[in-house]
């Protein structure tokens, strides 16, 4: 059904549009109405599109729906055109269908805000540039669809624009981004003055046509679009800026922030794969960042204390895990963890987002406890996202999608056993904070002060955190493992356009690796229920001098934002401060004052006696005279 | 009839453009300044007719009555300007207009 996927995008652009300008003076119902209806629609133009392409499907496996064209400049043409094959059908299914799900969360969520038409206005654009990234034929379109979510991003952070810690949040967000994109507009120059085009079909086919596998060419623009990716989804070392960012409401939080533009990276990888694949060095370098900031995001959710930051943590290390899945040239295996982890993890923030309403927007964990049955909604909800999340055998989607990883990491076509240690270690980890949290949030009994709750969710939130909870579970059917039933169908969906996953014999089967990651989260389980549950002072004794050092350089993320503080933004103020009077203007400054001071000698021979000036002429005559007779 | 030889009236022509000059320079009287200059132009004036009277040509009287011309102007103005200073100053020492310093 060519023809109507520009509706994907446009319709929350109208609304969006609709809503900036005249949604503060309509009253919120029709806001809700509006905007929740815009994705509403836009999620229906999905399906009917997914229902079709699954009908009928196109030649070539992709639809292109030119729509016009955006520039026409000296050879420079690129189209205004999307493109639906099946990366970009599950990516804008997933996009639409967990908007629509967090925009009807937020209808309770922000009830009462002051800036309830502009919340629901910047989440309009961004599912608005978020379809354009995805569905975008034209790397520049992407570009722009980046962009336009990394604008969106900004808006959403400083959302509270009152406290000012909240507008440092968003510009660090907006600026460690830029560092990652202007790699990214490099990568676009590059590949535009290399191969004369930006249309990603015909990029990638030029590009395995006329770059050898390897060469430098290859290498360089793939690290460069590796920079964009590592910028937005938050891998090292560009991943300060996403703890940060949980300053914004926590709708925004679980839309942006976990479940969809931070996940940009790992789709971006996955449409140039092809460049990828010529570029082996930066294959591994994809495995290698995927890994370790699995592992560092991990180790600093185990200590943070604030609800929100630790779903920050984890969000970067479920990243890594896609990030890791493409190094090993696990494709689909990347996408597949992008999908269960935008279910549980919006699932987990929307929990979280009850959970500090219910407590007069308290974050800290440690200042909760026994909320499990004054907040059941919110109990359940971390129950099935953190299970799937950590990986609770057979029955979640979280165990099939991160034991497919798991297991690529070693049997993928770029997999090491390194890779797949980290992985396992990684999942460990996972399973620990998440069931910490659980465990003191939700745990204990009425040993706190009467839990007095200030908000309980309403049918809106309920609804949609019962749909998530829902998926969180069933998502594992998508793509189920060899051992049980073989049936791959999102794997053998994005066969179409991702290339199939290749494996070669690993040093341990499927099904062996899987054993390997139960035990490792019910390790951390196990962990978390002794060390929390049952002796909950014990973290405290735990920390000796070592492990209070340790807790501490975790607790500030390995120490990255003190190097960049240090390193980036002291040395940048302090030379701000010296050149506040700008160093270049000295010289014409200098210029100016040697005028000024030429001008005073001249003018001390302006003494305004006649006699003098009389003297100075007849002076002159002779000298003029002398010159005369002594040079004629 | 014994002709002056140019080199004499030449060097009384300099001399009176020297003391001229001189007078100019160091008298602080405007109506003396002015005295001075009429003493520099007649000195032009002298080495104008002297050089005509040289050459058999009367060029050189011609240039003096120029010069006569030029010098009446030149008094008219300049006493006008020394009236002037007088009724605004109430002196005529050229050093006190000197309001026009850098």
């Amino acid at each position: 059904m060519p023809g109507l996927l520009w509706l994907i995008p446009a319709v929350p652009l109208a609304s969006f549009l609709a809503l900036a300008l005249v949604g503060s003076r309509v009253p919120p119902r029709i806001v809700s109405l509006l905007g929740v209806g815009a994705i509403a629609a836009s999620t229906a133009v999905t399906l009917a599109e997914a229902a079709a392409f699954l009908g009928t499907p196109p030649e070539g496996g992709a639809w292109v729906e030119p729509l016009w064209r955006w520039i026409d400049v000296d050879g420079f043409r690129p189209m205004m055109a999307l493109r639906l094959d099946a990366l970009s059908l599950v990516m804008s299914l997933v996009v639409t269908f967990v908007s629509l799900v967090i925009h009807l969360y937020s209808v309770g969520y922000m009830a009462g805000d002051e800036g309830y038409a502009r919340f629901f206005a910047y989440m309009n654009l961004f599912v608005a540039s978020m379809a354009t990234l995805v569905l975008a034929d034209d790397l520049l379109l992407l570009f722009l669809g980046w962009e336009g979510v990394g604008l969106c991003s900004y808006l959403l952070i400083g959302f509270w624009y009152r406290d000012p810690e909240n507008g440092a949040a968003a510009r660090k967000a907006f600026l460690v981004t830029r560092v990652g994109d202007t790699a990214l507009s490099v990568a676009l120059l590059l590949l535009f003055t290399r191969l004369g085009t930006l249309q990603i079909h015909g990029l990638m086919s030029r590009a395995v046509r006329d770059w050898p596998s390897g060469s430098a060419l290859p290498v360089l623009a793939a690290a460069l679009i590796l920079g964009g990716a590592v910028g937005k989804s938050a891998q090292l070392p560009l991943q300060v800026w996403l703890p940060d960012a949980m300053a914004g409401p926590t709708p925004s939080s679980a839309l942006i922030h976990a479940a969809t533009m931070v996940t940009a990276g790992v789709y971006l990888v996955a449409r140039t794969h092809l460049l990828f694949q010529l570029a082996p060095p930066v294959m591994l370098v994809v495995a290698v960042v995927g890994g370790v900031t699995l592992l560092l995001a991990g180790c600093s959710a185990l200590v943070q204390h604030d609800i929100k930051r630790i779903l920050a943590y984890s969000t970067v290390s479920q990243i890594g895990y896609m990030f890791l899945a493409c190094g090993v040239g696990a494709w689909s295996a990347a996408i597949f963890h992008l999908v269960t982890h935008a279910f549980f993890k919006a699932l987990l923030f929307m929990s979280a987002g009850v959970v500090i309403q219910a407590m007069h927007e308290e974050h800290d964990i440690f200042r909760m406890g026994g909320l499990r049955r004054p907040l059941p909604a919110a109990f359940w909800g971390f129950l099935i996202g953190g299970a799937s999340l950590a990986g609770l055998p057979v029955v979640t989607a979280g165990f099939y999608s991160k034991g497919l990883i798991v297991y690529s990491a070693w049997a993928g076509p770029g997999g090491a056993p390194l890779l797949w240690l980290a992985s396992v270690v990684g999942a460990l980890l996972t399973s620990l904070y998440i069931f910490r949290l659980i465990f003191v949030v939700f745990g204990g009994s009425s040993r706190t002060i009467a839990v007095e709750v200030a908000k309980r969710p309403d049918w809106t939130e309920l609804t949609s955190m019962g749909v998530l909870a829902a998926l969180s579970v069933l998502g594992g059917l998508l793509y189920l493992p060899p051992w049980l039933g073989d049936h791959p169908l999102l794997g053998r969906f994005l066969e179409r356009t991702l290339p199939a996953p290749s494996r070669v014999v690993a040093g341990l089967s499927e099904l062996g690796s899987e054993g390997v990651v139960t035990l490792a989260f019910a390790i951390g389980l196990l962990l978390a229920w002794w060390l929390y549950r049952v002796r909950r002072p014990l973290p405290v004794a735990l920390a000796g001098k070592v492990g209070r050092a340790l807790h501490r350089f975790w607790f500030e993320d390995w120490g990255f934002d003190l190097a960049y503080q240090w390193i980036l933004v002291r040395p940048f103020i302090r030379m701000a401060l010296a050149n506040k009077d700008d160093m270049v203007d000295q010289f014409y400054r200098f210029v100016g004052w040697g005028t000024v001071r030429l001008h005073q000698a001249a003018a001390r021979s302006e003494t305004g006696r006649v006699r003098f000036y009389a003297g100075g002429i007849v002076l002159g005559s002779v000298l003029l005279l002398f010159l005369v007779v002594l040079f004629r | 009839m014994a002709t002056i030889p140019l080199e004499h009236s030449l060097v009384l022509a300099g001399v009176l453009f020297g003391l001229g000059t001189l007078g100019l320079l160091v008298r602080r009287n405007l109506v003396v300044v002015l005295m001075s200059i009429e003493v520099m132009l007649n000195a032009a004036g002298l080495a104008f007719v002297a050089a005509g009277a040289r050459f058999g040509e009367p060029d050189g009287q011609v240039f003096f009555l120029l010069v006569l011309a030029v010098a009446a102007a030149e008094v008219a103005v300049g006493l006008a300007l020394l009236l002037a200073l007088r009724h605004k100053m109430d002196t005529l020492d050229a050093d006190a207009a000197s309001a026009m310093r850098g």
